[in-house]
């Protein structure tokens, strides 16, 4: 596999058809893990940054995770296929913007990616599309079985498995899901949504994690305590009982809008769908808000002529990096913004 | 030696040269300060009052800002500062320190629970996989809340195995 490979489609996770995928877009889990033995990045050497990449690029390629890993140097990477990692959230932002020897490993159908030398020494990630919280965490628990036979890593019987920041210390795990809720947003009713995540002690991030802003009407929602509860506990709470609840609400704002704003909101789907067929010029933070209405739109079953596959492909592939690698040049600008028009349009006019 | 204009002690002394003429003024620092308009000098050597600066800042008293991991070097300060650790063994050195700090960020708890390595940090000895135990028991009275029974024989075999 080549990393342009990944231009062709969408992830694993943007299938569009995972279960609650009306709300819920994907289901996340990291796991926190260092090398013991070696200290934490913020204390390593060149060299012994150098040292530990190798290690554990060598144990992630003879463990065969997946077949056909893919392994990517980020420090020999140019800056587009970094951005292109992020857009496909297989790596983080620091990652691709940090310096010196790291990379990631990722899986055929990216589900899997390990960041290498990322603030830990191996960031183990999970990504499904819609809620499956259970599944990943499976598949995650296996990956980290599969690393931990080969590879020491640092544990305390106090404090678990043990990371450079206290506050991922313990399982080193990090739940998230990615929740669309554009109804919520139209109604005024996010903030509760913020208020009750905020007392139940979790984080409510942007598309892209820590430190980004919500676009389009996209939320992450993670865990803050890694400490004092076990893995399945964390695991359940999220899927089982605080997730369900910000579905049902979703629903409830879309029935809402429904029979109280019915034209408003057909206007506003409208609206968004004749701009993405007929705009010629189109930039990142539109094209996301009107891609979220027309999703929205098809939900809701105000939409019939377009399929959730499209929207989400189009969610993937109209992003700064991917765009210019299906081009195969870089583009900058206005020629950028109507590169990305043209390629909506193509799409969605089913040329 | 006195204030001129107070009898407190003088602590400035003032050389001044007019029309060719020596004087010299002795005064304390508030008659310094009040009369002459002059800056005073204070008899805090300057790398004492950083380190107060500092610590009113930061609130940590000077014990504990100089504390250091013997083994990657990493003062307490050092990590108050940017947040991350520099190897494992800063969770021992600075255990007492991290405990309250920890308890913040994670609802209180300082123990974990949860998944344990099959083998322990270093050794490349192969370790037993530890039960948890106190999981395993929730779960069994789960299963019999539930009238599961099946699943409870299993859990209950389960727990008498691990505590040997």
């Amino acid at each position: 596999m080549k990393l342009s490979d990944l231009t062709q489609h969408a992830g694993e996770w943007l299938r569009g058809s995972g279960p609650r995928s009306e709300v819920v877009i994907s289901s996340r889990i990291r796991l926190a893990r260092n090398v013991a033995g070696f200290n934490f990045l913020s204390r390593c050497t060149r060299h012994q940054r150098q040292v530990l990449e190798q290690k554990v690029r060598q144990t992630i390629l003879d463990a065969s995770l997946a077949p056909q890993t893919l392994y990517v140097d980020l420090e020999q990477a140019p800056e587009v296929d970094r951005q292109l990692l992020v857009e496909r959230h297989l790596i983080s932002k620091p990652h691709a913007a940090a310096e010196g020897a790291r990379g990631v490993a990722i899986g055929k159908d990216e589900t899997v990616s390990i960041m290498v030398n990322e603030e830990d020494h191996l960031r183990i990630q999970v990504l499904r599309s819609g809620l499956q919280l259970q599944e990943a965490w499976d598949q995650i628990n296996k990956v980290d079985d599969q690393l931990e036979s080969k590879l020491d890593f640092s544990f305390n019987p106090r404090f678990g498995y043990l990371t450079a920041c206290p506050t991922n210390v313990g399982t080193g795990i990090r739940v998230s899901v990615m929740l669309h809720l554009p109804a919520l947003k139209l109604t005024g009713e996010i903030e509760k949504v913020f208020r009750a995540a905020k007392d139940l002690k979790l984080a409510v991030r942007g598309l892209y994690g820590e430190g980004t802003e919500a676009t389009g009407d996209f939320y992450q929602i993670s865990n803050q305590s890694t400490l004092g509860r076990s893995e399945d506990e964390i695991i359940e709470d999220f899927g089982d009982s605080i997730i369900p609840k910000i579905i049902d609400y979703e629903h409830h704002a879309r029935k809402t809008l429904i029979s109280e704003k019915g034209v408003a909101l057909d206007d506003k789907v409208s609206r968004a769908l004749g701009l993405l067929r007929s705009a010629r010029l189109m930039a990142t933070d539109e094209t996301l808000l009107l891609l979220s209405h027309l999703r929205m739109g098809v939900h809701m079953g105000r939409v019939k002529d377009v399929d959730l596959g499209t929207i989400n492909e189009l969610f993937l592939l109209t992003q700064p990096a991917h765009l210019q690698k299906i081009q195969g040049k870089k583009l900058e600008g206005d020629v950028r913004r109507a590169a990305r028009a043209d390629y909506i349009r193509a799409r969605l006019n089913g040329h | 030696m006195k204030c001129e204009n107070c009898n407190k002690t003088a602590t400035v002394h003032l050389t001044e040269i007019k029309g060719g003429k020596k004087y010299e003024k002795h005064l304390c620092e508030q008659c310094a300060a009040a009369a002459e308009g002059l800056p005073v000098k204070s008899h805090m050597p300057i790398n004492e009052l950083l380190t107060n600066f500092v610590m009113a800042h930061s609130g940590l008293p000077a014990k504990e800002q100089s504390l250091t991991c013997e083994h990657c070097g990493i003062t307490w300060a050092e990590f108050r500062q940017n947040g991350l650790l520099g190897c494992p063994n800063d969770y021992v050195a600075f255990e007492k320190e991290l405990t309250p700090l920890l308890a913040r960020a994670h609802d209180g708890a300082t123990h974990h629970v949860g998944k344990q390595p099959t083998r322990r940090g270093g050794s490349g000895v192969p370790m037993k996989r530890h039960v948890d135990i106190a999981r395993l028991r929730k779960d069994l009275q789960k299963a019999i809340e539930a009238e599961d029974y099946e699943k409870a024989a299993k859990l209950r075999d389960q727990i008498k195995e691990a505590e040997g």
